[in-house]
Formats: C-alpha cells, sequence, structure tokens
C-alpha cells in the first residue's frame, strides 16, 4: 500500500533534474514574450544559417555514427569471429572503455597536437613523405575533421556494445545454414544480421546522439568557426547572440525533435525487427 | 582468409588509436626549443588555477559519487523488491540523459533555476554548486543505475531481506549492511565511471559558471600552445586509471567469490 513512497526520492530527483528542466525548454519555445501562445520562435529557425547549422550537426553525427559502427563492427568481429589470439580481446575492451570515455576538450587538444598544422602527423609527412597535408584541402577544422575525432569515442562505443551481441551468435546457428547449402554471406545476410539487426540500430542511435549533443571537443577543436548546433547554442545560452531568447528555446527544443526522433525510428524499427522471435 | 582480414581491421583500428595518443605526447615535450623536456607539464603543475580548478572537479566528482549512491542503490533494490511493475519506466528515465543533450538540461536549469524561481539555486555560489552536482548526478544516471540494477540481479535480494528481517534488520541496515556489500563492486564500477564523466566534463561547468577542471582545459587551449598536449595527456591518465580500477575490483570480486 504504501510501498510507492520508496521511490519518491527517486521521482523527485528525476522532476527536478530531468524532465522539469527539459519540459521547460519545450513549453519555452512555444511561449511568446508576453507569455502566449506561439509558433514565432520555431518559424524564427527558418534562416538559412540556422537550418545551415542544423544540416551540418546532423551530417557530422551521421556520417561519425555510420563510419563508427561500420569500423567498430568489423574490430569487434575481428576479435570475436575473426580467429585472432584470445589475449588482444581484454585490453582491447579495456581500451574502449577508456577511449568511449575519453571525449571533451582533451579529445580536441590531443587531434590538434597529432594533425594540426605542427601535430605529429603532419610533419612527419611533410618531412619523410613530401606530402603537404594542408596543401590536399585537409583541415582538422573542418566537417571531416570533426568527423575523424568523434570517432575516437564513437568507434570504441561501437565496439563495447556490439561485442556481447556477436558473442551472442552461436556457432551451431553457422554449421547449420552451412551443412544446408548456405554460403559464408548468405549466412550473414539471412541469418547472423536479422539476429544483429535490433542491437546494430540501438547502437547507432545512440552514437548519433552522442554526436550530436558533443558541445565540449567541437568548442575546443574549431573555437566558433564551424557553425554547429551545440556551438550555436552554447554562444546562445551564454550571450544571446540571437538576440532573441525565444529563439534559443527553439534551438534546443530543435536538438531535442533530432534525437528524439533518432531514438523513436530506433524503437520503431526495433519493435518490427523482433516480431518475428516471438 | 578471414584471419588476414580480421588483423587488418585491427590494425587499422590500432594506427587510428595510437597516432593521437603518439602525437599529443609528442607535442606535449616540444615546449623547449630543440629537445625534449617536461617543461610543458612543470608549467602545467605550477599553475595555481590547475590546482584549484582539478581539485574543485575532484571534490564535486566525489559528491557526485556519494549522492548518487544514496539515491540509486535504494532505488533500484526497491523497485525490484517492491515494485518491479515499475522497472521498465525507472529504467526509461534513467536513459533519458543519453537522449537529451546535456547543454538542454543545463539551458533548462539556468532557466528553471533563475534568481526569480521558486528555488533560486543559482542566486548563490554554493547554490550553484548543488545544482552541478545534481546536474552531473543527472549524467552519471544511466551509467551508474545499469551497474547497480546489474549488481543486484545476480544475488537474490528477496531471500537476503526476509533473512536480515528475521533476524530483526531494519530496512537501513539492510541497506548499508547487507544490501551495499553484495553489489559494492558494480558500485564502484559506476563510481570510478561517474568520476572519469565528472572530471572533465565542459558544458555544466561552463555554462553554470563554476571553476572547474573542463572549462579551465578549454581556457589553456585558447591561450598556450605546448601545456593543452600536456594535460591531455593527463586527462587520459585519469581516464585510464579510472577504468584500470574498475578492471581491478572486478577481476577482485571474482577471486574472491570463487576460493570462497
Amino acid at each position: 500500500m504504501w510501498n510507492w513512497l520508496g521511490v519518491v526520492p527517486f521521482v523527485a530527483f528525476a522532476l527536478l533534474f530531468l524532465i522539469l528542466p527539459t519540459m521547460q525548454i519545450v513549453l519555452g519555445a512555444f511561449r511568446s514574450p508576453d507569455g502566449g501562445l506561439t509558433l514565432a520562435n520555431l518559424q524564427g529557425l527558418m534562416t538559412p544559417n540556422i537550418l545551415g547549422s542544423y544540416v551540418i550537426s546532423i551530417k557530422i553525427s551521421l556520417a561519425s555514427s555510420i563510419i563508427g559502427c561500420l569500423v567498430g563492427f568489423c574490430i569487434a568481429a575481428a576479435i570475436t569471429l575473426g580467429g585472432l589470439p584470445r589475449w588482444i580481446r581484454g585490453p582491447l575492451l579495456t581500451f574502449s572503455g577508456v577511449a568511449s570515455n575519453f571525449a571533451g576538450v582533451p579529445l580536441a587538444f590531443a587531434f590538434l597536437a597529432t594533425l594540426g598544422r605542427l601535430g605529429l602527423v603532419t610533419i612527419v609527412l611533410r618531412d619523410w613523405f613530401g606530402v603537404n597535408l594542408y596543401a590536399t584541402g585537409f583541415n582538422i577544422l573542418s566537417f571531416w575533421g570533426l568527423t575523424l575525432v568523434y570517432l575516437f569515442f564513437q568507434i570504441p562505443l561501437m565496439i563495447l556494445i556490439i561485442t556481447p551481441a556477436l558473442d551472442g551468435l552461436k556457432r551451431e546457428w553457422k554449421e547449420a545454414a552451412l551443412i544446408l547449402g548456405a554460403t559464408g554471406p548468405q549466412y550473414w545476410r539471412m541469418i547472423a544480421f536479422p539476429i544483429l539487426f535490433p542491437a546494430l540500430l540501438g547502437t547507432f542511435a545512440l552514437l548519433f546522439a552522442n554526436a550530436f549533443g558533443a558541445v565540449a571537443t567541437a568548442i575546443a577543436l574549431t573555437g566558433s568557426s564551424l557553425s554547429i548546433v551545440p556551438i550555436l547554442l552554447f554562444a546562445q545560452i551564454r550571450g544571446d547572440v540571437l538576440g532573441d531568447p525565444g529563439l534559443g528555446y527553439a534551438l534546443a527544443f530543435g536538438m531535442i525533435v533530432v534525437t528524439g526522433v533518432a531514438n523513436a525510428v530506433y524503437v520503431w524499427l526495433r519493435a518490427r525487427s523482433e516480431r518475428w522471435m516471438k | 582468409m578471414n584471419r588476414v582480414w580480421s588483423w587488418l581491421a585491427l590494425a587499422v583500428g590500432l594506427v587510428y588509436f595510437f597516432l593521437p595518443l603518439l602525437g599529443t605526447l609528442e607535442f606535449s615535450l616540444r615546449k623547449r626549443k630543440g629537445e625534449y623536456s617536461l617543461d610543458a607539464y612543470a608549467a602545467v603543475f605550477a599553475d595555481p588555477a590547475f590546482q584549484a580548478t582539478l581539485g574543485y572537479s575532484v571534490l564535486m566528482a566525489l559528491l557526485t559519487i556519494v549522492f548518487g549512491v544514496l539515491l540509486i542503490v535504494p532505488t533500484a533494490y526497491w523497485v525490484r523488491l517492491k515494485l518491479p511493475r515499475l522497472r521498465p519506466w525507472v529504467e526509461f528515465v534513467t536513459l533519458l540523459p543519453l537522449v537529451i543533450p546535456a547543454i538542454v538540461i543545463v539551458f533548462g536549469y539556468i532557466r528553471l533555476y533563475n534568481t526569480s524561481s521558486f528555488l533560486p539555486l543559482t542566486g548563490s555560489a554554493m547554490g550553484t554548486n548543488m545544482l552541478l552536482m545534481f546536474g552531473y548526478a543527472t549524467l552519471a544516471l544511466p551509467y551508474m543505475y545499469r551497474a547497480v540494477d546489474t549488481g543486484l540481479r545476480t544475488i537474490d535480494i528477496g531471500t537476503l531481506t526476509e533473512a536480515a528481517q528475521s533476524l530483526g534488520a531494519g530496512w537501513v541496515t539492510i541497506l548499508a549492511r547487507v544490501i551495499l556489500p553484495n553489489v559494492l563492486v558494480a558500485v564502484l564500477s559506476g563510481a570510478f565511471l561517474t568520476f572519469a564523466i565528472v572530471i572533465g566534463e565542459f558544458t555544466l561547468a561552463a555554462l553554470l559558471n563554476r571553476p572547474a577542471f573542463g572549462p579551465y582545459m578549454q581556457l589553456l587551449g585558447a591561450n598556450k600552445a605546448y601545456e593543452p598536449a600536456a594535460l591531455a595527456v593527463i586527462a587520459f591518465a585519469i581516464t585510464w586509471a579510472c577504468m584500470g580500477l574498475i578492471q581491478l575490483v572486478t577481476r577482485f570480486s571474482k577471486h574472491t567469490r570463487a576460493s570462497a
């Protein structure tokens, strides 16, 4: 009868520091300066400038999560199914734990020190191989530069999440498929992939949200030269650079919508792909 | 053939992950012209702001861990024991911080707890510190809850609770002396992860204007050449130490359980 009292502290905490602050933003996006309901804030987002920053943010998040998923999957498959020595696995998973948490400001420093204009790789390429990296159009402060940096935490995260799923693939399934005449690619396409699909999708959605909300790495890396949504919102919260508080709410609301849609797609596809399991 | 591809994938991964670490290390030693030296590290350690901000962040991390354990262990225990129907909902809420970007959450804090609100936390330094701590607890919620909940799954909390109750233990005694020791390894794993997250966190601390390690690193990065690389090496060492400790306590627990 009084059992619910036990979760009161948790519910209070979640309301005060997670739900209500988020609701505040969502409601703020639809509120005019005098307190009435309005869609003007959201309409204010429809400038080429702001839409452009959403597009580039989504592109970076997509690129880094797609490549992160692919590369992470290959490495995870290599250590689980690829016939590598057993001892590689433990250190690699530990390292993935470290690297997936090594985001933010120091990660940006690491890449500036490596691929910046005076970085180790840039200098080695120049002095030893005669390749001027920056003359090829490469720049660490660009779309592909930021994507490359984000991969440093995206790939390990993928490895950490997908390795248990790959461990769950039973050897018998592959043997049964091969005995029935399936080829290797057929086994992957018709058996392993459908089984792994929910896990792959879930990780993809997580990686996407992870990259989309990343603020610290981008700011430490590019200052404000690359106009992605988190940087724009950061500047807006700091000093109302857009000159309209309502627009700040709308910008933040847009971020929730994007990560929310990514996760809704995941939940929907997952429900679909798991239907056959019942 | 299969194995060749595996080695190739691993090699590509190794090159990608070790070059930045090597590059950072090399760069951090370049401060003195013409030779490698530890000058950048000496400059960082001698900076009073480094000591102050790192101290602040360590303290915040410890407070976050204490608060997180006090909040999450009883909740996860209670939900498993008495309210199993609520579990999917609680789990859903604990995963929300992975979906809602941290910058949006802190934006909400700034608007909700400003000086003219019902709970003016941002009005004083102490209040803002508390708000930052609650914010960190929110960021750590997914990791902490999952670690504790996984730990609880491996023990029979129903039987343990009845046994403790029949010996006359109250709820506090049960939690502190029966449940917590049994999930200590899980709690410690969550705690070290929380520590690693909080110590270098930038967004919350910067937007709440607190003198934490993350904003300090960013400021140094905008103004100095070689010190940031030294900081990155230090930050990587801290993260590595936290993950190493998680491995250590996990292995230690397996060992004691096997010998018992």
